[in-house]
């Protein structure tokens, strides 16, 4: 487990220096450099200049993408050309609104698909497993941030039960925050559950055709005892991996979310960020959300791992 | 030949339904290019907000425009995003998938598979969200996005289905007769993975439906004034609370068509391997 660990390092890291390049160039070669764009054409040379050398856009590439790395490295991501207040705490403060809206999201979806794939497996066949199948397949099919926007007609605005938009600041109270984060949490979590109640109801019903679940009957255990001392664990395997994927697929889904509910997030960060061409924000959300996939992936491999033996062997 | 029954459309139904949905909206974006009720660039403000009626069969918009037409002509946009996003996906991710497997455990494999994982940890969102900052948006970028998210979906599938093809004896046949590696993918083992991409093709289709609309919904993808069903959303969102068909319309259209695709797959999944009927996911 440890060489398996080891190696699996090595790529995690090697993973994040390619990112980090492959974001870092691709933003460079992007035409017109952002103090040109800050100041507006009609912008004297020298203005220009000073301007460039405080951005620090005269420093050679090679060395930018060093000094880039090494402060994101030391937690310093660097400053915002348009605010000219520290990146790593504009990042922050965004984070605590996309990352708690990914997790809750990541509950619901995980709360509402066990019971709903456990019980469409162990019903195969009938009215309810065919229900849900139909549910789920329409499930799939539904954009979120088209069914957000229905829940806002329905419960923001019909209803009145729920705000239509904004983020009141976790200062203002938890319960205030998470009914704020609810519409949005849901709007993202139902299509993910959707699929999640699919890949937790086939997994089981193959494991449910094993043979040990065949031996745990006949050695007198009932269904319900074999359901839940046997299959039930050995159906988590490629739940969990989806479940891993779908935190990574949640984070970035959340930006479109938040366009819908204009939750001050990491997604209008990156927005407002694009359209007044600071670059270097858009460098570093980027490789937030890449970075926070690639480590989900790997806690998902040893997690993988850790569960079924055999994988440690494939690297 | 097969006698048509209830019980032969009933095995058949997924894909029935499926193709049924998929074509229509094929049709609509199709006949679009002819005829459509109304010219989508067409403002008419003594009647915007219309719900459906006799004349404008799905209402019109804030300036008067025909949703029906527009809905039709979206579906274009929708359809070509797509189309050629899968199409980048598989014309690389193919090729890549059977090298790999035809050179299992080599270093060549490693370095395509990791260059894969690579990949896969950049979503398409944020693919497109690089892609605009440096380019600026439009339906181009969107395609791009999408394909290159649509390579490892591709490279994997083939590399795991073709591992399992080059322990056939068929396989060990071919090479005694001296085939190389490279003939033997392309001779016997792409056409035996062959369903399995156009199963893949049809779901990564789907999720190119979605993924472009949520790229427009943004204003990363298609611009105005290309109608995309994305953008339709966009309009609607601040309209929602008194003309709620602003987003009903375009909001059914794309769940209808990934709805027709996703069966259009998983129908055709079941007759190419009945096995897996009723415990896919």
């Amino acid at each position: 487990m440890l060489r398996y660990t080891l190696k699996r390092l090595i790529s995690l890291v090697i993973s994040l220096i390619i990112a980090s390049f492959v974001i870092f160039f691709v933003i460079e070669i992007a035409p017109g450099d952002p103090a040109s764009f800050m100041l507006g054409i009609n912008a004297q040379p020298e203005t220009l200049a000073a301007l460039k050398e405080e951005l620090g856009l005269n420093i050679p590439k090679h060395e930018r993408y060093l000094s880039w790395v090494a402060g994101m490295l030391s937690g310093d991501f660097g400053m915002s050309y348009t605010y000219r207040t520290p990146i790593n705490q504009m990042i922050a403060d965004r984070m605590w609104v996309s990352l708690p809206l990914a997790v809750y999201a990541l509950l619901i979806s995980t709360l509402l698909a066990f019971p709903v794939g456990i019980y469409a497996a162990t019903n195969r066949g009938k009215g309810g497993d065919i229900t849900i199948m139909g549910a789920t397949q329409l499930g799939i099919a539904v954009p979120n941030f088209w069914f957000a926007m229905i829940m806002v007609l329905i419960f923001a605005i019909n209803l009145r039960w729920f705000s239509a938009g904004g983020f009141p600041g976790w200062e203002k109270g938890f319960f205030l925050c998470l009914k704020s984060l609810t519409l949005p949490a849901l709007s993202l979590a139902l299509p993910q559950a959707a699929i999640l109640s699919r890949v937790m109801r086939s997994s089981l019903l193959d494991v449910l055709s094993e043979d040990y679940i065949r031996t745990a009957r006949a050695k007198g255990l009932n269904k319900r005892q074999s359901l839940w001392r046997h299959a039930l664990r050995n159906a988590m395997i490629p739940v969990l991996t989806i479940i891993g994927l779908q935190f990574a697929f949640l984070m970035a889904g959340s930006i479109i979310i938040e366009q819908v509910f204009f939750l001050p997030g990491l997604g209008r960060l990156v927005f407002q960020a694009i359209s007044q061409r600071d670059l270097i924000v858009v460098e570093s959300v980027v490789m937030i959300l890449v970075f926070s996939v690639i480590i989900v992936n790997f806690i998902v491999d040893l997690s993988y791992a850790a569960v079924d033996p055999r994988l440690r062997n494939r690297v | 030949m097969e006698k048509v029954s209830i019980a032969t459309i009933g095995k058949y139904r997924n894909l029935i339904i499926g193709s049924m949905l998929s074509l229509l909206f094929l049709s609509a974006a199709l006949i679009s290019f002819l005829w459509t009720p109304f010219d989508v660039t067409e403002i008419d403000i003594t009647n915007k907000l219309k719900t459906p009626d006799q004349i404008y069969w799905l209402g019109t918009d804030h300036f008067g425009r025909d949703i029906l037409s527009m809905i039709m002509v979206g579906a274009r946009t929708s359809i070509a995003v797509a189309l050629v996003a899968v199409g980048i996906g598989i014309v690389i991710g193919t090729p890549l998938g059977l090298l790999s497997a035809s050179r299992k455990g080599g270093w060549i494999d490693e370095f395509i598979m990791r260059g894969n994982d690579l990949v896969f940890a950049f979503p398409s969102l944020v693919i497109a969200i690089l892609i605009t900052a440096v380019f600026g948006a439009g339906a181009l970028n969107a395609i791009i996005a999408i394909g290159i998210f649509n390579i490892p979906v591709f490279a994997r599938i083939t590399r795991g289905a073709a591992l399992s093809i080059w322990e056939k004896e068929f396989i060990l046949a071919a090479r005694v007769a001296g085939k190389s590696t490279t003939r033997i993918s392309y001779e016997h083992i792409l056409p035996n993975v062959m369903n399995l991409l156009i199963v893949q093709g049809t779901i990564q289709f789907s999720l190119g439906i979605l993924a472009e609309a949520g790229l427009s919904y943004v204003g990363l993808g298609a611009q105005p004034p290309m109608p995309s069903w994305g953008r339709m959303l966009a309009d609607a969102q601040t309209m929602v609370s008194f003309a709620p068909h602003l987003a009903l319309i375009p909001g059914t259209a794309i769940i209808l068509t990934v709805l027709g695709l996703n069966l259009m797959g998983d129908g055709m999944r079941d007759i190419f391997d009945p096995k897996l009927r009723n415990t896919r996911a």
